[in-house]
């Protein structure tokens, strides 16, 4: 191994592919086969965290960032003059094993800047992943960029040796894509989706029949867009997410906070700030979706297009919908408790578990971890006392917001501060 | 009423299930469950010394398994917490479990139920970064080594996850609080103690224990790990949040530039 070359390449390299969000590492039930190494963890494990607090579970690397494309929001775009490398197969092959063994990762997630065509950098991602199972008989997770304009015959055998295969859409407006990849086309980003969705589908049916069906990409596949690139609102951004969910069934999409990475007059300028808290809103949105059973027109419509930025998502549709309160939470339905702000799903089962015992009070609740500052508006329960004042959707943010802190609060607090 | 009696067993969890079937068995009325040597009387209380029956044990073990699976994990995590008391905890806890009906309810609202959930929990989340934290060296006899440091005693927990995915490697974890190791010999996993003449943690001094390869992937790791953060979002509380200092000695992607 030429280490320092190696050394040079991964730095490139992993420098380039940060701007991935996705590094779960869960889903998948791949199994260690004949004394071979690895298998998948199906809830996944982080075994270490960057400095700016996300998780590390998979090696996660382009192969190369030689691209051909010119999409404005990309670091590895052909205008931009930055240091270019590429990987040979055996190398990325290598780098996996070893770090997989040293416990380091869950496993390997290879993307690419797109050279020559699609078609023949889509064949390079898959020929690591085949050499992986193959060779080595690796039985850890694989996470593989499906290239936009990928042909279908490549996405199959892709899905074959793949835990998951991923399209990132990036710009959630189809105008906002033409305005910022001008060189892309919005069907080449659904085509590989629309071709991997068809063949999990294919794939649980048929297991019913046969269980010897090859897996096929068993942790689904995801996507992500960026916040804060192209001017679009929460509502754009949260109506495509629930498009993806529901037409491609999508595990996960992910949102990410557009970092400055060029000067571009269509682009928000250098040095600017990451739209980390819009990020927040909007994956708590997403979490109200996917396991509070809210609707997407609850939380934003015509009239509420964008998020409120000072309390979550949750609070702020309470706020607007006071008439649902306050709730008895010794006698509410599973899913009414769930809308009840400050408490989480966990607390709902904590509390539907524990009143068939007693009825609930104040102290009970605040043991089993429900955030009375939030929730003792909405709420009333086994004790005397209760909120008796007629408080409009106004006066209880503000009370809620003075008795609670937020790291964000001095970004978007009106109150000038004396200090500074 | 009969006089309360603390009972001392040896430490082992086995030990402790011999000592409730006991107190199940003789109708004792118990003041405390303690171990061997770390015992301390009660003013009002007699002792009895239960010896470990592996059998008694298997017993106690099946029945709480019966009543529910979820009861028997929260029992044996938080008597790996090592917790002062938990014995005592644990045996209310247990006779709550057995007074149900069918074991699947547990009252949340009662403080036994709850603190036992919330031990197990602990035990269960240190177990999980275990997982994650481990970080193995190859030696020159071709054994990936790894030491560590835990919170509690997870060793047990942990051994059948490293078995499972590192089933053609040769393996061994240390615990240097508690002094003993599990080591994988590609067929199954024993237990070891050994007379570790240092504690490998990623100091910058290279050891001769390790082939040289083995600082070549650190260094590689500890360049990726650097290469992958985002300068511009930043978030050290975060940071530390997830990867508290205390586990920072054994991480190679936490060691200093040289």
């Amino acid at each position: 191994m030429n280490f320092e070359r190696i050394r040079e390449k991964l730095n490139i390299l992993a420098d380039a592919a940060k701007y991935d969000v996705s590094c779960a590492s869960s889903g998948s039930d791949r199994t260690n086969k004949s004394q071979g190494l690895g298998n998948a963890s199906k809830m996944g494990i982080c075994h270490s965290y960057t400095e700016d607090g996300r998780c590390i579970s998979l090696l996660k690397i382009l192969l190369t960032n030689h691209c051909i494309f010119d999409c404005a929001y990309c670091v590895t775009r052909k205008s931009n003059d930055v240091q270019r490398a590429a990987f040979k197969i055996q190398e990325v092959v290598d780098l996996t094993i070893n770090f997989y063994r040293r416990n380091y990762i869950e496993g390997l997630f290879l993307s690419s800047g797109i050279f020559k065509d699609a078609d023949y950098t889509m064949e390079r991602l898959v020929a690591v992943a085949k050499k992986l199972r193959e060779e080595e008989n690796f039985n850890g997770y694989i996470h593989l960029k499906s290239i936009p304009g990928a042909s279908d015959e490549l996405m199959y055998e892709a899905g074959l040796y793949a835990d998951r295969l991923s399209v990132n859409i990036e710009v959630p407006t189809i105008s906002g894509l033409k305005l910022l990849a001008p060189d892309k086309k919005h069907e080449d980003f659904t085509k590989p989706m629309l071709k991997v969705k068809n063949e999990i589908v294919r794939y649980k049916a048929e297991r019913k029949i046969i269980k010897s069906t090859p897996k096929y990409a068993p942790a689904g596949q995801s996507t992500q867009m960026i916040v804060g690139a192209s001017g679009e609102t929460d509502k754009d951004i949260m109506y495509s997410a629930v498009h993806y969910y529901k037409n491609y069934q999508m595990r996960r999409v992910y949102y990410s906070g557009y970092v400055p990475v060029a000067d571009d007059m269509r682009l928000p300028a250098i040095g600017s700030q990451v739209p980390m808290l819009r990020e927040n809103r909007l994956y708590q949105t997403d979490w109200l979706l996917r396991f509070y059973g809210f609707a997407i027109n609850e939380i934003l419509n015509k009239e509420h297009p964008n998020l409120d930025m000072d309390v979550d998502p949750k609070l702020s549709w309470a706020l607007r919908n006071l008439h649902h309160f306050p709730v008895d939470v010794n006698s509410a339905d599973k899913t009414i408790l769930a809308r009840i702000p400050g408490i989480g799903m966990r607390s709902v089962d904590k509390i539907l578990k524990a009143r068939r015992f007693r009825r609930l009070n104040w102290d009970h609740l605040k043991k089993i971890g429900v955030a009375l500052n939030r929730a003792q508006y909405f709420m009333v329960c086994d004790s005397r006392h209760w909120e008796r004042r007629d408080l409009d959707a106004e006066k209880i943010k503000g009370m809620i917001l003075q008795t609670s802190s937020g790291k964000f609060r001095n970004q978007y607090s009106t109150q000038l501060s004396l200090f500074n | 009423m009969q006089p309360s009696k603390t009972l001392i067993y040896d430490g082992s969890f086995n030990g402790f299930l011999t000592a409730v079937f006991v107190a199940f068995d003789e109708k004792i009325n118990v003041a405390d469950i303690q171990e061997n040597g770390q015992g301390q009387n009660g003013l009002f209380s007699e002792s009895e010394t239960i010896f470990t029956h592996v059998d008694k044990a298997k017993r106690v073990w099946n029945g709480i398994r019966n009543k529910s699976h979820n009861a028997i994990a929260n029992v044996y995590f938080a008597f790996l917490s090592e917790t002062e008391g938990v014995e005592l905890i644990l045996y209310t806890y247990i006779q709550k479990l057995m007074a149900t009906h069918n074991g699947k309810q547990m009252d949340y609202s009662d403080g036994i139920v709850l603190h036992i959930d919330q031990l197990a929990k602990k035990v269960g989340r240190e177990k999980h970064r275990m997982e994650a934290f481990v970080r193995f060296q190859l030696t020159k006899d071709d054994i990936y080594f790894a030491n560590i440091e835990p919170d509690f005693d997870v060793l047990p927990l942990i051994s059948k996850h490293f078995r499972n995915r590192y089933a053609d490697q040769q393996w061994l974890i240390y615990d240097v609080k508690r002094n003993y190791g599990i080591y994988y010999n590609l067929d199954h996993v024993e237990m070891v103690s050994l007379n570790l003449k240092e504690i490998h943690f990623n100091k910058i001094h290279k050891s001769d224990a390790f082939v040289s390869e083995e600082y070549d992937y650190q260094t590689l790791w500890n360049d990726y790990f650097k290469s992958t953060g985002i300068k511009s979002r930043i978030n050290p509380k975060l940071h530390t949040q997830h990867v508290p200092k205390r586990y920072w000695k054994y991480l190679s992607e936490k060691k200093q530039a040289v």
